[in-house]
This record gives C-alpha cells, structure tokens and sequence, in this order.
C-alpha cells in the first residue's frame, strides 16, 4: 500500500513539477538562454494568489486568469527592452544577465514582501479523499488538474496556432524560420513572454500546496533545471516525463534514505544524465 | 614574459604594501581584495583560457573550507590543512573535470551549478562531520591581537594570491596555456591534430579549483564559523565571472582589476544601501553587460594604453 501511495504522490507532484519546468524548457529551448529568473517569475506568481485571496477575496482560479495576461506582458517586455540586446552573445553573458535580473526581483520581493514563510489557506479547506489506504488532498489534487490543463494548453498553442508553429519553426532552425519570413526577435519575445505566464501560473499553483517565501525561489530554479534535463529539452512531453521521474525519484528517496537526501538524489541523478544522456529520456539526439 | 604580465605582478607586490597604512578595516578589505583576484584568477583559467562557463568555483571554494575547518578541528596545524584543502580539490576537480567538461555550452553550465547543490547538500546532511545546518566553529590560530590577526590573514591569502598568479602567469605562457586556447578557438580541430584535449581540460579544472579549495579554508581559518548557505553560496560562483566580464575576459591582468573594482563597487553598495544590495548589483551586472561587453580593458583606458605601447590588445 505504501508504494501505491508513493506512485499516486509521485504522479500528483509530477505534474506539477512539470508545469514549473515547462515554460523554462520553453525558453531554454527556443531562445537558447538558461533563465535564471524564472524561480523568482513563480515565487511571485504565488504571492499574487496569496494577495488576491487575501486582500481581494479572490479565489486562486481568479488568479491564474490575472497572473497569465500580466506575468507574459512582463516577459514579453523584459524580453523586448533587454534579452534581445544580447541574445546572439555566448552563454556567459545571457545567464549572467538573466542572474542581474533576478537579483533585483528577489531583492524586491524580500523588500516589499519581507523574507518571512506565508501559506494560503482555503476557508473552508477543501479536506482530502482517500481511496482504500491511499490519501490525496482535494487543494493538491484540483492544482495538478490545473497544471495538467496549462500544460494541454501550451501542447495545443505550439500544434495549432500560428504563432505556435512559428515558435516551433524557430526552435528548429532559426535561419531557415527568417527566410520563412517569421520575425524571429518577436517570436523570441512571445516565447519568453509565454514562459513567464507559465512560471507565474506555476507560482499560483504552489501557492496552494506550499509555504511562499522569496527564499524559495532557488529551489523552483533548481527543480526546472533537473526536470529539463530528465525529461529533455523544449518538448511538452518531454517536461511530462521529466516532472514525474524527478517526483519519483524523489518521493522513493526520501522513504528509503530519508527526506534530507531527496534533493542530492536529484542532483546526482541530474549531473549522471548530463553525461549519459544529455538529450534527456525523450529528446532526440542532436535536438538541442 | 609579457608586459601585462609583470604589470600584473606589480600590481600584486604594490597590495602587498597595504599593512603599512591601513588600519583593521583596510586589512579585511584587503583580505577580501586578495580573495576575489584569487577567484577570477581561478575561474580564468576554464572560463577564459579554455572558454568553458563554469559556475562550479562555490562548490571548490565550500569544500576547502569545509576540509579546512575538518581537519583543524581535528588539531591539524593551518598550514597542513590549507595543504589538504589544496590536494584535495585538484584531485577531485580533476576527476570531476574529465567527466563534466565533456559537455558544452549550456549543458555544462548547467552540471557545474548543479556541483555546487550537491555539495552543499552532502555537506548539510553528513551532520555528524561537518555540523550539518547548525555550521562550523574553527579554532582559533594565533590568539592575538585584532590587528595581529588580521596581518596575519591578510598575508596568508596574499601569499597565496601572489602563487595563484604565478601559477596562471605559467600556464599562460606554456604549452598547457596554448592548448586550452586551441580548445577555446575549435576544440574538434585540437583534437584533430592530436591534442589530448580531455587531459587538458581537466588540468585546467583542477587548477581553477585548487587554489579557490584553498582560499575557502583561509577563509574558515579567518572567519572562525562556516555554515553551508554561507561558503557554498551560488554568488561566490558568479561573483567571478562578473569580475572577468567587467575587467575583460581571458586576461590575467584585466581579471584581478575586475575583482578590485568589484570589491570596491560591493562595498560601496554594501554600505550605503544594506537593504537593496543584492538588486543594485544586479542592475550593475546588468549594465555591465549591455553597456561593456569587453570589460574595463576596452574603455578609453585600454585604448590609450595600447596608443602608448604600440601594441595591438589582444583580441579574446
């Protein structure tokens, strides 16, 4: 029973490790930048549905419907006005950029929201089900669904859209996409703007399950950064895969070894993959 | 030898002077000075010799304290341990570095910031060595006066500075110095014409890596208390690139100017606005990168310099 439990657990949490890594899969594999800010992106997503519900009223639902238009208007432009300048420039320069970045962000959030832990809690709370032995709570539950839908959502924009495909194109070949007459700066900008709505929605999400602090923000960062290489780079499948693995691995660590050797688990078995196989479980080779 | 480089050592012999002037506070500065040359020194040799972005010095830099602090408490003397930290972090960058280093680009930027949570998280957890979160006390060395212990201090990571220089000044200069160019230029052409290129790259890492192993454990030595947010912070690991953004990449002599003036930027910042530090150096980083790409070396400065010398700069 306790491994149907740690299965259930894994899944639930998969899915939403899936949806923090999604949009830096996204940005990493289109724009070809590792963006550091992109914990911070959710820390402040979950401090937007902690606000709203505290100060307005309004349920997380709500928030996600605020969070998504405003987090990819801030990315669209940050993109625009800043990234765009030096995104031909080698990797050094566009992570140490994107770390200036979010060294302001933290520190303004640490600023405005102070470094203390804060937890949403839902009036009524919404309790939990239990099938036989195995437990799940309802908030954990409905926010995986959510992930899951968000992710369905991206999965549909880059296959159906135009934009979609052109973002896709881009990640291909980005010559052949400007010959194809797509506006690769702007496309660059979309994407960087849709990994932001992510990240922030993600962050609305967390902040059902997990306490908000600005200090947290490195350990989003660090679960994007194993799940994009677990799973493989700029796929929707791909990020699936790479959440429930990392989830896995995780909740079978911490039973057997203990809770505290969960995170090196996920290290080691990070920087082994980097080796092994760096186009990750369901990346292609010579995809990245 | 060339002329930046004696302009380097210069540069190092006139810090050497600070003693003579400085009260305790100029000493810590100084110490500190001394510190971060030592990092961008470090991190020049992978990341501006031979063009890997490596994220991995706060991991050497945590491991040397830690193997310092370790073995002090077990009533090894200062030096001994220094020496343990030093081996240890070669051997071990070393190895890691044959493996690691076989990736590019992102890749590798990716395992060698991820090195730094590893470590800190085996260090957090092996509890019964190390303190775990609870942190480190090191006893203390000479016992003596404030000022007495910060000469002290401040000579040790000089003489150290001084032989991370000499040490990157040989490499430069040497055939390991022209192959890590030649793998920084088109590393599949290196290993075309039979340059054992795995072998290079991981001299390099553990060079870059033993000298920060050891400033770590100067700086436990230093500092009396380490806990593993403290010396395995991922700032220490960015901190340098930074230095050698702003002083130019790939120079010795233009890496440890960065790290003066970055030390001097931080403390400014640091002591006037406590609060918002960490986000005024992130909007100095940022202007950095958008406005001097190629570092102080290609301000006016560097262009003057160059009209004086006759020279062309050095292009990296």
């Amino acid at each position: 029973m306790l491994a149907i439990q740690v299965l259930i657990n894994a899944l639930v949490l998969g899915c939403l490790y899936a949806c923090i890594a999604i949009g830096f899969s996204l940005v990493w594999g289109v724009l070809n930048v590792i963006n550091l800010i992109h914990g911070s992106f959710i820390v402040l997503g979950a401090y937007l549905a902690w606000g709203a519900y505290n100060s307005l009223g309004l349920s997380p639902w709500y928030a996600l419907l605020i969070a998504a238009p405003a987090f990819f208007v801030f990315g669209y432009l940050l993109q625009r006005l800043l990234l765009n300048r030096v995104i031909t420039a080698p990797v050094l320069v566009t992570l140490t950029l994107t770390f200036g970045l979010d060294l302001i962000l933290n520190n303004a959030m640490i600023y405005y929201f102070k470094a203390d832990y804060r937890k949403l809690i839902l009036n009524p709370p919404t309790g939990s089900i239990s099938i036989f032995d195995v437990v799940v709570p309802v908030d954990r539950l409905i926010a995986t669904a959510s992930a899951l839908a968000l992710t369905f959502l991206l999965y549909l924009l880059l296959r159906r859209s135009k934009v979609g495909r052109a973002i896709v194109a881009v990640r291909l070949d980005r010559d052949a996409a400007v010959l194809m007459g797509v506006n690769v700066k702007s496309i660059y900008a979309v994407a960087f703007g849709l990994g932001a709505a992510l990240a922030g929605c993600a962050g609305v999400l967390m902040a059902l399950i997990f306490p908000i602090s600005p200090l947290t923000s490195s350990a989003y960062l660090g679960k994007a950064f194993v799940v994009c290489v677990l799973g493989g780079l700029g796929s929707v499948s791909g990020a699936l895969a790479g959440g429930i693995l990392l989830a896995l691995v995780e909740g079978v660590g911490s039973v057997y070894l203990g809770p505290a050797h969960a995170v090196t688990l996920s290290f080691v078995l990070l920087i082994i993959f980097l080796v092994v196989r760096p186009q990750g479980l369901l990346g292609r080779k010579g995809f990245e | 030898m060339t002329r930046t480089n004696v302009a380097l050592l210069v540069l190092i012999a006139c810090v050497a002077a600070l003693p003579l002037f400085g009260d305790a506070y100029a000493l810590r500065l100084g110490t500190m000075a001394c510190m971060y040359a030592i990092f961008a020194l470090s991190w020049n040799i992978v990341g501006g010799f031979a063009g890997y972005p490596s994220f991995a010095t706060a991991a050497f830099f945590g491991l040397g304290a830690y193997t310092t602090g370790i073995l002090m408490n077990k009533g090894v003397p200062l030096t001994l341990s220094l020496l343990g930290s030093l081996i240890l972090c070669l051997l071990l960058a070393a190895a890691l570095g044959a493996v690691l280093l076989r990736l590019r680009g992102h890749y590798f930027a990716i395992a060698s910031l991820s090195l730094v949570e590893v470590f800190r998280e085996l260090v957090n957890n092996a509890t019964d060595l190390t303190g775990g979160g609870m942190g480190l006390n090191i006893p203390l060395v000479s016992g003596s006066s404030v000022l007495s212990d910060a000469t002290f201090f401040f000579y040790a990571m000089w003489g150290l500075l001084l032989l991370t220089a000499l040490v990157v000044i040989a490499v430069s200069v040497s055939k390991l110095g022209f192959g890590l160019n030649c793998i920084r230029q088109n590393e599949t052409a290196s290993n075309m014409v039979g340059l054992n290129s795995t072998l290079y790259k991981a001299i390099a890492f553990g060079l870059s890596a033993c000298f920060v192993g050891a400033a770590g454990g100067l700086y436990a030595a230093w500092v009396h208390y380490i806990d593993p947010s403290d010396v395995f912070d991922i700032l220490y690991s960015v901190k340098p690139i930074v230095m050698a953004l702003m002083g130019g990449l790939g120079s010795p002599l233009g890496v440890v100017c960065g790290a003066f003036v970055y030390l001097g930027l931080e403390e400014v910042v640091w002591r006037n606005y406590i609060q918002i530090h960490s986000g005024v150096l992130g909007v100095l980083i940022i202007l950095l990168l958008l406005f001097l790409p190629h570092g102080l070396i290609s301000l006016h400065v560097g262009k003057i310099w160059r009209g004086l010398t006759g020279r062309k700069a050095k292009h990296v």
